[in-house]
């Protein structure tokens, strides 16, 4: 009798873990997507309008650029939806993606203690800035995650002539993190650090941060969506995951994400019709 | 989850998101136990019943494995359902199924070693006895099982504590995806990355009085159990 | 009651337990058979408990060796014992009794009716769902006594099972040890109060520093003590 309770429980066990995954089978695909879009409460405003129309739900793992890519090499997500452009097109080169679209664009802003160590406050000119903080040591965050805001960050230092993984001193903080974490640090620490506006706008800890440049062209941030190539891995979903990009590029889709504010803000500018993105 | 509302505004209110989050953590953590005591506690009982070469090797690995770090044994499981690794075909990685899986290996170290401890020294006093009942090992088993049974339960608590803690394990095989894998951990995790701290707060109280709660309903049961049986 | 069978005569050839160095039996040899009850008697730390450890077949000797019915290495089948303080699971008195009906074999469709039946000899009856681990000392020792005889013994060991206990609950035990002789099962128990070994004997065999100085009937052991060990326990000095 015992014996049979026991085959009874590890199968209750079983039919548990699996049930979970048997709900998921209907239409859902899953989304691997960066911190940036998730913290700025993006998703959260278009996805119920997907859902609403096509009835898929979107399941959005949200990681760094870097990892964001990692787990669709792996074949874990079905779509990958980041803003690190270069590295989208090392991704279709290898042959994990079917094709990139851009959908839309937000710019990076540099925050920094409202007391302006460094004194760069109210620039326009981003490379200068950066530049003046390297000169005066003043403390920096840096995500260093391999995210799509820890590589603008990196090209911009590349422009201002510093070679950051050898020129970094004690000024330079990588904690390896979210956007979110990061500006947690530099609340806490009294910081300078690079962050995409969206994360920034609805950031609640901001203690003593604020603006410091804004408006360069040259931190201006672009979002792609890529298929991940069902020829690599027959999991992914492809109908689902193409009718989710298909949406997003679509004037429906465009006009959600240029509806999406932050107290009056608006956080993103929809491109997907902007072939050079 | 509104984000302007306090912790304590959404519990009063029953705010559906909370609630829903609530009831995966506790999903979660306490399939998790239950798996990891139907392979731990007859695993302890066997460990402290049979010798065998090696066995006081084992049980120092056992003790050691119940610090096992959660991200690690995350990464770990999270290689083993990725579609690119052995198990991928089940498509577990970014589910609760995942999440269970991985609570469910931190956890089992945690019940074999302490039921293997209880069990053994139980194993002490009744040793005579039983080996008189000329009883088979099962037989023993069993008898020290259920005899043990109390302090069995401070073991099921003992996992039952890890599991509702911890986060970087399922935060990794869970992907803390909103609505699906988001549990009471990683929503705190989430909101202090977003920098809603009060929020944060206000979710980790909420997971700590729904911990004391389970500790005490178990101890009520406990009494109740010891006040009758002596 | 079945009549003993397998299991006598229990005999002992030679038998040494030592411990490191400290030898516990010492070349011990006797035959235990069928009929009165035998007791041991003898100074702590003389052998006794060790004794009926190897008879039951719980502590192998570390030289010589023990038979029952003429066999070696006789799984304990029909022999059973009861310890001076007997481990009580954690369950109600009749579920102790189950649980040692269920490890000898009994089919369940039997269980309930032996289990009332066992209550009754043992006097346990109205507290047959009372907690074992909350009755009292002497009814403790009852409950382990319906245990042992639920395994249905030819031989029932039992050590000292009255040392702990007050006057009423000794006479509780002997009645009971006593209804037990009586159905034809053997019973070899060791006892340190000269006065139960005289009520109950059969015959009585003393030990001294695990070696046995005397054996005989009860009434010539008392009456005409043989060996100088016997004479001095039985004046009451104490046995160095």
């Amino acid at each position: 009798m015992k014996m049979l309770t026991r085959r009874l429980v590890i199968a209750a066990a079983a039919s548990f873990l699996f049930a979970g995954h048997a709900i998921a089978q209907d239409k859902s695909i899953v989304v691997a997507s960066t911190t940036s879009t998730q913290d700025s409460g993006l998703f959260g405003h278009i996805l119920p309008m997907f859902k609403a129309r096509t009835g898929i739900d979107v399941k959005v793992v949200a990681q760094g650029t870097g990892q964001a890519l990692d787990t669709a090499r792996r074949g874990d997500a079905d779509v990958v939806f980041v803003h690190a452009k270069p590295a989208e097109e090392k991704f279709l080169a290898e042959g994990f993606g079917v094709k990139r679209y851009p959908v839309m664009y937000n710019d990076f802003v540099l925050i920094g203690p409202k007391s302006d160590p460094a004194g760069v406050k109210g620039s326009k000119d981003i490379v200068a800035a950066l530049g003046t903080i390297k000169a005066k040591g003043s403390d920096f965050i840096s995500r260093g995650d391999k995210s799509g805001t820890h590589q603008a960050e990196i090209n911009l230092w590349k422009v201002a002539g510093v070679d950051i993984g050898k020129d970094k001193g004690p000024w330079y903080k990588e904690i390896g993190q979210g956007m979110g974490a990061a500006l947690n640090t530099a609340s806490a620490s009294n910081a300078y650090v690079l962050a995409d506006r969206g994360t920034w706008l609805s950031f609640k800890n901001r203690g003593d941060l604020a603006i410091a440049v804004e408006g360069d062209k040259r931190l201006f941030n672009q979002y792609g969506v890529m298929l991940v190539s069902p020829e690599k891995h027959p999991s992914v979903k492809k109908d689902l995951g193409q009718q989710f990009i298909d949406w997003l590029v679509s004037a429906e889709g465009q006009k959600a994400i240029a509806g999406y504010k932050i107290g009056g803000e608006q956080l993103f500018y929809p491109n997907a019709d902007d072939p050079g993105a | 989850m509104s984000s302007d509302v306090s912790a304590l505004q959404l519990v009063l209110s029953g705010d559906p998101a909370l609630f829903a989050i609530v009831r995966l953590s506790l999903y979660v953590s306490l399939c998790a136990v239950a798996l990891a005591a139907v392979i731990g506690i007859p695993l302890g009982a066997w460990i402290a019943l049979t010798k065998f070469p090696g066995r006081q090797g084992v049980i120092v690995l056992l003790n050691a494995l119940m610090g096992l770090p959660p991200v690690v044994v995350g990464l770990a499981v999270y290689l083993l359902l990725s579609r690119s690794g052995p198990l991928g075909k089940f498509g577990l990685l970014f589910t609760p199924g995942a999440m269970i899986i991985a609570q469910t290996v931190l956890v089992t170290p945690i019940i074999a070693a302490l039921a293997r401890q209880t069990i053994e020294d139980l194993w002490l006093e009744y040793r005579d006895e039983l080996t008189a009942m000329n009883l088979g090992p099962l037989g023993r088993v069993a008898a020290l099982i259920w005899d043990a049974r109390f302090s069995l339960v401070t073991a099921l608590l003992a996992g039952f504590g890890r599991a509702a803690a911890e986060v970087g394990a399922i935060i990794i095989v869970g992907g803390n995806i909103n609505g699906f894998t988001r549990t009471m951990t990683t929503a705190v995790a989430l909101e202090t990355s977003k920098g809603d701290l009060p929020l944060a707060v206000g979710l980790g109280l909420v997971l700590i009085a729904i911990v004391i709660a389970v500790n005490a309903l178990a101890w009520t049961a406990r009494r109740a159990g010891e006040r009758w049986a002596g | 009651m079945r009549a003993p069978s397998s299991e006598l005569p229990i005999e002992f050839e030679g038998v040494t337990v030592a411990s490191g160095s400290v030898t516990i039996l010492d070349d011990v040899s006797l035959i235990f058979d069928g009929g009165a009850p035998t007791i041991l008697i003898g100074p702590n730390g003389s052998g006794k408990s060790t004794l009926l450890r190897v008879a039951m077949g719980l502590l192998p000797p570390s030289r010589g060796r023990v038979t029952w019915g003429g066999r070696i290495d006789v799984p304990p089948l029909r022999r059973a014992i009861v310890f001076q303080r007997p481990v009580m699971l954690r369950r109600s008195a009749g579920a102790n009794i189950r649980f040692a009906l269920g490890a000898a074999g009994v089919p369940r469709a039997d269980h309930v009716r032996r289990t009332g039946e066992l209550l009754e000899l043992v006097g346990l009856a109205p507290l047959a769902d009372r907690a074992a681990r909350r009755l009292s000392g002497g009814e403790q020792q009852r409950l382990a006594l319906a245990r042992a005889l639920a395994r249905d013994p030819a031989v029932l060991f039992l050590d000292e099972p009255t040392a702990s206990l007050d006057p009423v609950a000794t006479k509780a035990v002997e009645d009971i040890i006593r209804a037990v002789s009586a159905r034809n099962i053997k019973v070899v128990m060791a006892t340190h109060d000269l006065g139960e070994a005289r009520r109950l004997a059969g015959d009585i065999v003393m030990l001294h520093r695990g070696r046995i100085v005397e054996r005989g009937p009860a009434a010539s052991f008392f009456d005409t003590p043989q060996s100088c060990e016997a004479r001095a326990f039985l004046a009451g000095d104490l046995l160095i």
